[in-house]
């Protein structure tokens, strides 16, 4: 069974991929769609079967690497964790899948489109059953590349390609570190099979790491470097600027790959890695600082931003970060439990925005929306239950699981948990700020472009069925788990697959939090909210006016905080030089000018007067290869001889 | 083991093949065609030969194996022969690739065909005696003379600068084969014998041991090519038709590992470990200086040599760090690597048979056109890159994680070479691939052909096999490696053992 959830979207786009032409784009729609509604059905079946009945399993499927005393297996591990994510990735890729048969129709390359999104499917999975780092490293790349496949889907777009490239390359400065981290496991542990690593990990506690001078504590040296990972992949502060532009890629990539799963990767691989995590309090320092900063962060820049999928892009970007901080301060399953809601509540806001764009005909830009409410009211509605979810209003899923994560930071004791705590709050008023300007400016209001707003129309069925199964999911994903996420059953449901230390009871301690912390989120949900209705609806001239006159801010915030043009500037622009250098004067100057030009000036300089040399340099060398062929043979014959 | 010389047999068939050729007389183009199809059936027939030594192969043994032996140069050196799990792989790889070669020069090859073929003929006997030859001065005259053949092809039949790239070529060879030549009379002089398995067992005093891995060194770094001597390369690939890049990328280049795992390491353990540290930062220096360079290259082939001395550097590197994984990586990325680049220096020749430039600037837009061959150079692009999943990732990896074992800094900066790689290479794919579809030259331009289908498609089927199952490489050479790297550390512990006794005086 668990093969089949696995195998089968890799098979599905085996099919698109070869026989697509073959078969016809609708067979092949349908072709992975349906096997992706079939693995998403084992998945639920697994999910239950694992996290209730307690079935954990191993898997071997075959050997991959064996060399010297390193052996890496094709394996599937299946317990808890990795059943918590096969029901993420299969039940949104499934609704993907559904989702854009209506949302792609027009496109002529529909079978490769569903290859792809099979196809990430796929390595997403590997990702999450495997057993060893380098498998998770595979998953890890592989959803890389379907990410560059399908942010580059419309290839003749520049800045689809220019998008695609940047996610592949920021990724893999991420990647740099995961590598690292992973030689650093295996130096010290002669294995990178979980099982292993995590037994032996008690036993490196105190061991250190000569890296480049500085005597690492190794824990806190392999944790840092396997996050530099995680936040490449879940577009962390420092490393978020691929996120946005990746935005360039059809909506349903968006929705899938960048919003309910792969930016996760990062958020499960320190979940699966708490063994190690729990013994490394100072990396934990760095994972809540880095999370609390990119939720906050990410919040502020989502308050300008006029692309639609931009700012839902920012909004996931600081939801990773809230991920993270509930990881740092040690309450992995909580962490766990906001990626799970997140994910249905995002993907339905991403799959919302798409049928907004769909009704407006590729318009993206808020500003030119408007009113669309009575035009599209079920997507209208979709979304707004999607924001009700992201802003954490009552008894939605958003709600449970990102007070969990608020009232964990204020209950850490980490040197950053205080940090966290703060931030997370602002940024809560900051999300409900911004989602709510989203839906003000796209629904209601004036119609600002009355050309596409009369043209607008609600999406086929096959686009607002899933929309209704994720809205579903944003409200029953909270409530119904919260003993099993963020309560009591957490010991029983995770098992060995979450590693609590001994002294860490972070669970225990953020249900005993003051009643005006777990109020202050609700707070700030509705602050956020009342000053975006005051802005948007009450008094529409109010943010220009705002802007205007903190036109240095606002620029700040609308260019990103300057991110991308300051890798520009000091990244990009001198690794060119050195490039151009390195090859004009390195190569051209150094090398060949004091090496084989300038001997060859010199020899010609002497030749010439004795012979006239044609293009006989071949000669020149066989003579020579005789002569030595010759000098060998005779030393043998009378040195060697004796 | 097989009763008849089987690997005296996969060595001169080509030969064989060359002197039919020779005998060809007639109307020029009966002679081309005739030609073309004798050379193909001698590739595929020693390639077929060759899978005998494959199947009987005892992978479980380090020993050499299909060993022959003949008096010769009245027994001052001996033609002998044999391969081992370091050799064979080389051998198979170099028997597999040629028919390749042979079918990509099917059209592009209009002038003097016959010479053209009887040379890559020549070559290919002279590459498998390389990896096979057990005598040193069998080995040289292999080595050394499988240079002229190269020259030719380049000379001959290469591109405007081609005298050029071949006197840089000479330039840079003639220094290292001089040093290895008194390096071997050093050796006899010492050992008493040329015979390759004795002088691996052979202890040679330091002093020795120093210079001989210099004069080597002088050699094999330059045919790697590792830089700085490396500028030979880009040219020589430049002017050279297709089928020579493939070769020279290929299998000339591995020469010069197949030598470091060869002599260097195992004749001269106490060199190797002193001049270690030399080899990785030279290695470091390869994998993120070319790769900068590579960045900024505007021809495509140029491109792709110079990353070619990028994942050279992984291969020098792992096999200098003299650890199993570090070894067996080294191997494994030189096959890897044979396999990959040889595919991209034919996918290059694909579009420069149809629009007769390398310039990346005069593509754009390709995937409108030819949807296969952008999903064939999409495989070798990632395997280039070193996705897991190709065959790139775990020569890559086992280097990398290899050589972390004995020195982190190294590796932590060869790691870098990960993220260049990717921006070199995905920079090249957009370019020539993606994009609108605009230059007028490349309207009309046709997808691959059945025949360049059916000579990328086995590559394609290889690169992603062995990404998934890279087994029977690795486990092809394991014996050996272990032997390799645990004669090594025996030799350096003694060393150390001898450091500790209280010197007799």
């Amino acid at each position: 069974m668990y093969q089949a959830i696995v195998f089968l979207p890799l098979l599905g786009c085996l099919i698109a991929g070869f026989f697509g032409r073959v078969i016809g784009a609708r067979p092949s729609e349908l072709i992975t769609t349906l096997f992706l509604f079939a693995s998403a059905a084992l998945s639920w079946i697994a999910f239950v079967r694992v996290g209730f009945g307690h079935g954990d399993e191993r898997i071997v499927l075959m050997t991959w690497i064996a060399s010297g005393d390193l052996k890496v297996d094709w394996a599937l591990r299946i317990d808890t964790l990795t059943a918590v994510m096969l029901v993420v990735v299969t039940t949104v890729s499934a609704l993907v899948h559904l989702y854009s048969i209506g949302y792609m129709e027009e496109d002529p390359h529909r079978p490769r489109f569903f290859a792809y999104l099979s196809l990430f499917t796929f390595a997403m999975l590997a990702l999450v059953t495997a057993d060893n780092l380098a498998q998770v490293f595979f998953g890890w790349e592989g959803v890389g590349l379907a990410s560059y496949l399908l942010i580059g889907f419309w290839y003749h777009k520049p800045e689809a390609n220019a998008a695609a490239i940047k996610a592949f390359i920021v990724n893999r400065v991420g990647d740099f570190g995961f590598a690292l981290g992973i030689f650093a496991i295996f130096m010290m542990t002669k294995s990178i099979d979980f099982d292993i690593i995590f037994a032996q990990a008690p036993a490196l506690v105190g061991k250190t790491i000569n890296f480049f001078g500085w005597h690492a504590d190794a824990l806190t040296l392999i944790c840092l470097l396997l996050f530099m990972g995680a936040m490449g992949k879940s577009a962390q502060f420092l490393l978020h600027t691929w996120l946005p532009d990746a935005m360039e890629g059809p909506t349903p990539v968006s929705a899938l790959i960048h919003a309910a799963t792969m930016v996760t990767a990062g958020v499960f691989m320190v979940a699966r890695l708490s063994p190690l995590f729990e013994l490394a309090p100072n990396a934990l320092t760095v994972v809540t600082l880095v999370g609390a900063t990119t939720a906050f962060f990410a919040a502020t820049v989502g308050l300008v931003q006029n692309d639609i999928k931009r700012i839902v892009a920012y909004s996931t970007c600081s939801q990773l970060g809230y991920m993270f901080v509930a990881m740092g301060v040690g309450a992995y399953s909580v962490g766990m439990w906001h990626l799970f809601t997140h994910a249905f509540f995002k993907a339905l806001l991403f799959l919302g925005s798409g049928s907004v764009i769909h009704a407006m005909h590729h318009e993206q830009d808020i500003r030119h929306m408007g009113g669309l409410h009575k035009k599209i009211p079920f997507t209208y509605w979709m979304m707004v239950i999607g924001t009700l979810a992201l802003t954490g209003f009552p008894f939605t899923a958003g709600y449970f699981s990102k007070d969990a994560i608020i009232e964990a930071a204020f209950a850490g004791r980490n040197p950053m948990a205080l940090y966290a705590f703060i931030m997370t709050v602002v940024a809560a008023a900051l999300t409900s700020f911004y989602s709510w300007r989203l839906i003000f400016k796209t629904f209601h209001g004036k119609p600002h472009d009355h050309h596409h707003y009369e043209a607008a129309h609600e999406s086929p069925y096959t686009m607002l069925a899933p929309l209704g199964v994720l809205a579903a999911g944003s409200i029953l994903a909270g409530y119904p788990f919260k003993e099993y996420f963020g309560g009591h059953h957490v010991a029983e449901f995770f098992r060995e697959s979450l590693k609590f230390g001994d002294g860490n009871t972070i669970l225990d301690d953020m249900h005993h939090v003051p009643l005006a912390v777990a109020l202050t989120p609700t707070v700030m949900m509705a602050l956020g909210f009342a000053v975006s209705w005051y802005f948007y609806i009450r008094k529409p001239s109010i943010p220009a006016e705002l802007a205007r006159q903190h036109s240095v801010l606002y620029r700040f915030l609308l260019n990103k905080w300057y991110f991308d043009e300051i890798y520009e500037f000091i990244l990009v622009r001198p690794a060119k030089w050195l490039g151009t250098t390195l090859w004009k004067r390195g190569d051209g100057w150094l090398i060949d000018g004091f090496g084989p030009d300038g001997v060859s000036a010199r020899v010609l300089d002497v030749t010439r007067n004795v012979v006239r040399l044609q293009s006989g340099y071949l000669y020149h060398y066989a003579f020579a290869m005789l002569i030595g062929a010759a000098m060998l043979m005779t030393y043998f014959m009378f040195a060697g001889s004796h | 083991m097989a009763s008849w010389p089987v690997l005296s047999v996969t060595t001169f068939l080509p030969i064989a093949g060359a002197l039919l050729l020779v005998l060809l007389r007639g109307d020029q183009d009966a002679v081309n065609r005739n030609a073309r199809w004798i050379a193909l059936w001698t590739t595929l027939v020693t390639f077929a030969v060759s899978l005998v030594l494959l199947w009987k192969f005892d992978p479980s043994s380090a020993e050499f194996q299909f060993v022959e032996k003949a008096k010769w140069l009245s027994g001052f050196a001996s033609y002998q022969m044999g391969v081992d799990g370091i050799s064979l792989p080389f051998v198979i790889l170099t028997t597999a690739l040629m028919p390749f070669c042979i079918a990509a020069s099917w059209e592009s090859i209009e002038t003097r065909v016959k010479e053209y073929m009887i040379a890559f003929l020549v070559l290919e006997t002279l590459m498998i005696g390389t990896f096979s030859a057990l005598d040193l001065v069998l080995f040289y005259l292999f080595f050394e003379g499988g240079l002229i053949p190269m020259f030719l092809i380049i000379g001959v039949w290469g591109g405007p600068r081609r005298v050029y790239a071949s006197f840089k070529f000479f330039l840079y060879t003639l220094l290292g084969s001089v040093l290895m030549l008194l390096a071997i009379m050093a050796m006899y002089w010492s050992a008493g014998t040329t015979d390759i398995p004795t002088l691996i067992r052979f202890s040679f005093s330091p002093e020795l041991q120093k210079w001989a891995w210099l004069a080597f060194f002088a050699s094999f770094a330059v045919k790697m090519p590792m830089w700085p001597v490396h500028t030979w390369l880009p040219d020589a690939h430049v002017e050279a038709p297709t089928a020579g890049s493939v070769i020279l990328a290929a299998i000339l280049l591995k020469m010069g590992g197949y030598g470091f795992l060869r002599f260097s390491l195992p004749m001269f353990p106490l060199a190797s470990a002193d001049f270690a540290p030399l080899v990785f930062a030279l290695s470091v220096v390869a994998i993120i200086y070319t790769s900068l360079v590579a960045m900024m290259q505007d021809d495509i082939k140029k491109l792709i040599a110079y990353s070619s001395v990028a994942h050279m550097g992984f291969v020098t590197m792992g096999i200098f760090a003299a650890t199993a994984q570090g070894v067996g990586g080294g191997i494994f990325q030189m096959v890897s690597h044979g396999i990959v680049s040889g595919a991209l220096f034919l996918c290059v020749g694909v579009v420069y048979d149809r629009i007769h430039t390398r310039e990346i600037a005069a593509y754009g837009g390709l995937v409108e056109r030819m949807p296969l061959y952008a999903a064939a150079f999409m495989v070798f692009t990632m395997a280039n890159v070193g996705l897991p999943g190709t065959s790139g990732f775990v020569g890559e990896f086992l280097t990398l994680i290899g050589t972390f074992r004995v020195n982190i800094p190294v590796a932590t900066l060869a790691t870098l070479g990960v993220i260049l790689s990717a921006a070199y290479a995905l920079w090249v794919y957009r370019k020539v691939i993606f994009g609108k579809l605009e230059k007028q030259k490349l309207m009309d331009i046709k997808d691959l052909g059945w025949r360049e289908i059916v000579v990328l498609a086995p590559l394609v089927f290889f690169t992603i096999l062995f990404g998934f199952y890279p087994k029977p490489v690795l486990d092809m050479s394991q014996a050996s490696v272990t032997a390799l790297v645990e004669q090594y550390n025996q030799a350096l512990g003694g060393k150390k053992a001898a450091a500790l006794l209280p010197r007799p005086e």
